[in-house]
């Protein structure tokens, strides 16, 4: 009996229900039902059926339309504007995928509507009789968790999800400048763009070049930041200094200033006729100006003081907050026990202090990994690097991504670069994450 | 710690040393942000070099001061509707962050339901998933939508693309929050709702003004967004507004004008560093002590 009826819900859905005799919850799900005919009827398939339209997928609902078009991103390209009728392979793909999604949503309903069917059926023949109303109230409260979180997963998946998953599917396609629709079809070409990347020399070249590059400059740029940082706490700390707080407010200014209006100001300090140059040029220094901006060296010398500026207040006040935590009784038992200053701060401060900061490290190399505002704005990636392609000397995984896409329009391969750097971020944090208390408990 | 210090030689060359390296280290901190205020106040049009050629030698500042910048930031340039266009986003960000992004942290901090694990799964991925790498796919559903070039879906981005973030901030504050609570509202026949709006919203006040105060700040230094789907200079946000200004390869290089600008908004983002600096700093040795 309870097999039948959900088999009855399963095809219209509430009629189980309506055996079950809850009405109301049957014509709750009918009209689910319903609304999901009507959004397939309403957006094409009825002209489709009544002979409006020619008989073609491309004229079908959303869903039919979608499914057909992820599937194969169009038939016929736009290669003249004589062409009327024409796919447009990316609105295509977007659509399947926002199809894929309102079905994924029904399907969720779908089979809470077979399973309420079956349960009910089972639990009329023990002779347990919940009314609809009663259920309604008890659901509307059960369900609070997923009425809820409906508004935010909305947003999650029009504005994380999708894209995401466009960037994704994108890396299988050849949807890059010598195939913009809808003057051309976008097709499904498989790995063939993870194949040119890995095969091709120059985008090998620049892909390995760039990873190097990021590599470094993720860990130099750390390093240098700390390290001044660090030094800064030491020496604000130590006894010669008066007013450590005057001196500490004075230094945390690059935190407090917005760092893209440094960084912009910092770009303007470098350029040819910028202000470094003019001082150089007034102090004697220099009778030419550098061209700093155009030099590998110095652009990736520049790359790394800008950094060091903008982050070493964050390392000063994170190293006087753990050196405000040290036991000061251990060190004056170090005293008794004859050990020096020099002594004290190598077994006692430095190990403490790393130990406490260490993980944070490891987070400001994963930053500066994708930190991709100061590349922007102070170098541009430039110089350019004749070997490269569509990179220069100072660009990192992600500003060369950047540039894929908007300048150069290389899609396909900007998708493969996306997925590789996500596969990095993800080991790297899915590591972190795994030890942290927060996750543990669940 | 008393400071008392015997004075021997060894001592005063240290501290002659110590003080040296602050006051390096001070100038090359505050130099910059000396010569913004200076090259704001500069007549000069042109290069960042010959507003520095205007000043007295090594000090940023400029012969003749003017206000004339910052007249010309509105009249020549649409300062005032940048300015509008950020505020509405900022607003419109809080708002939204407020209500949905709480929704959710309590739904996955305090209830346990089909499909928790899962969810978190997912907005863990996403959130490793540098959002800007979708850069295409966003631009792609904008102009299907039609949303191009204007303020009100960058918005509504704004507050999707913080749920993976923020979401995660709200539930560990949510988690620390004794259970015993809502099993006592529970018993006494409270709904789901009632616990939320009568119980862990009012407990949760200071997260919630944390990210609220973080969804307000946020979009006024965004540059990414902003600088793909808004075209017209009359629908542009301060930090494009003000990218372009400081742009030297572009047509609209106003350095002066760009410094002004900068100020305008430079002196409220740094006032409140500085007004909630003990949190920051808190906050950065809250990090600390968690790695141990």
């Amino acid at each position: 009996m309870a097999v039948l009826v959900a088999v009855m819900s399963a095809i219209i859905w509430g009629s189980g229900q309506m055996v079950n005799r809850q009405y109301i919850k049957a014509l709750f799900f009918f009209a689910i039902q319903m609304f999901l005919i009507a959004i397939e009827l309403g957006t094409g398939t009825l002209a489709l059926l009544m002979g409006h339209v020619p008989l073609h997928f491309r004229n079908a609902g959303l869903f039919t339309r979608g499914i057909w078009g992820i599937i194969t991103l169009g038939e016929i390209e736009r290669s003249s504007s004589a062409v009327l009728v024409y796919d447009h392979s990316v609105m295509l793909m977007l659509g399947g995928l926002i199809a894929l999604a309102i079905l994924l949503a029904f399907f969720v309903i779908y089979q809470w509507n077979i399973r309420d069917a079956y349960t009910t059926a089972k639990k009329m023949e023990r002779g347990e009789v919940e009314s609809s109303t009663s259920y309604a109230k008890r659901i509307l409260n059960d369900s609070f968790e997923y009425i809820a979180i409906a508004p935010g997963l909305a947003f999650v998946v029009m504005f994380s999800l999708i894209p995401i998953a466009f960037a994704f599917l994108a890396a299988f396609t050849n949807y890059n400048s010598h195939n913009i629709p809808p003057r051309h079809l976008v097709e499904w070409v498989g790995f063939q763009t993870f194949r040119d990347v890995f095969n091709i020399p120059v985008w090998n070249t620049t892909l390995v070049g760039v990873f190097q590059w990021t590599i470094i400059w993720a860990f130099a740029a750390t390093f240098a930041a700390f390290t001044v940082g660090f030094l800064q706490a030491i020496l604000i700390n130590s006894k010669f200094v008066r007013h450590p707080k005057i001196w500490r407010g004075i230094l945390i200014i690059p935190w407090a200033v917005p760092a893209i209006l440094t960084m912009l100001l910092f770009r303007n300090f470098f350029v040819t006729s910028g202000v470094i140059n003019q001082l150089l040029l007034n102090a004697g220094i220099i009778s030419s100006p550098i061209s700093f901006l155009g030099s590998v060296g110095w652009s990736r010398a520049i790359l790394i003081i800008v950094n060091t500026w903008l982050g070493f207040p964050w390392f000063m006040v994170l190293v006087t907050g753990v050196m405000a935590t040290l036991n000061q009784e251990i060190y004056e038992a170090a005293s008794i026990d004859g050990a020096n200053r020099f002594q004290q701060f190598k077994s006692l401060t430095f190990p403490t202090i790393m130990a406490a900061v260490a993980p944070l490290l490891i987070m400001s190399v994963a930053g500066n990994f994708n930190n991709f505002g100061i590349v922007f704005f102070l170098t541009g990636g430039g110089p350019q690097n004749p070997n490269y392609i569509m990179a220069g000397y100072t660009d990192i995984l992600i500003t060369w991504v950047y540039k894929l896409t908007l300048d150069h329009r290389m899609y396909n391969f900007a998708s493969v670069m996306s997925i590789f750097i996500f596969i990095i971020v993800a080991t790297v944090s899915g590591w972190n994450l795994l030890r942290t208390r927060a996750f543990k408990e669940d | 710690m008393e400071r008392q210090l015997k004075l021997n030689f060894k001592n005063i060359l240290l501290s002659a040393l110590v003080y040296l390296e602050l006051i390096i280290l001070v100038i090359l901190v505050l130099y910059p942000v000396l010569w913004l205020i200076g090259s704001s106040l500069s007549p000069i049009r042109g290069t960042p070099g010959s507003v520095t050629q205007d000043t007295f030698g090594f000090l940023p500042i400029p012969r003749n001061l003017t206000l004339d910048n910052f007249r010309r930031l509105f009249d020549e340039h649409d300062y005032g509707l940048w300015f509008r266009n950020s505020l509405i986003i900022a607003v419109l960000n809080t708002i939204g962050t407020i209500t949905v992004h709480t929704f959710m942290g309590f739904v996955f901090a305090r209830l346990k339901f089909r499909g928790r694990k899962m969810g978190l799964l997912t907005i863990m991925i996403l959130q490793m998933f540098p959002s800007f790498l979708a850069l295409t796919a966003i631009y792609v559903v904008f102009l299907t939508f039609g949303w191009l070039d204007s303020i009100y879906p960058l918005a509504l981005l704004y507050i999707g693309g913080g749920i993976p973030g923020t979401m995660w901030l709200m539930r560990g504050y949510m988690l620390n929050l004794p259970k015993s609570l809502d099993e006592a509202a529970y018993m006494d026949g409270a709904t789901k709702m009632q616990v939320f709006t009568k119980i862990i919203f009012p407990l949760s006040t200071p997260i919630i003004a944390f990210v609220g105060f973080g969804a307000f700040m946020g979009p006024w230094m965004d540059f990414i967004m902003p600088r793909l789907l808004l075209r017209d200079s009359a629908n542009h946000t301060i930090a494009i507004g003000l990218f372009n200004l400081a742009d030297h390869g572009a047509g609209t290089w106003d350095i002066t004008a760009f410094t002004a600008g900068a100020l305008i908004i430079a002196i409220p983002f740094t006032a409140v560093f500085f007004l909630f600096q003990r949190y920051f700093v808190l906050g950065a040795a809250a990090g600390a002590n968690k790695g141990e």
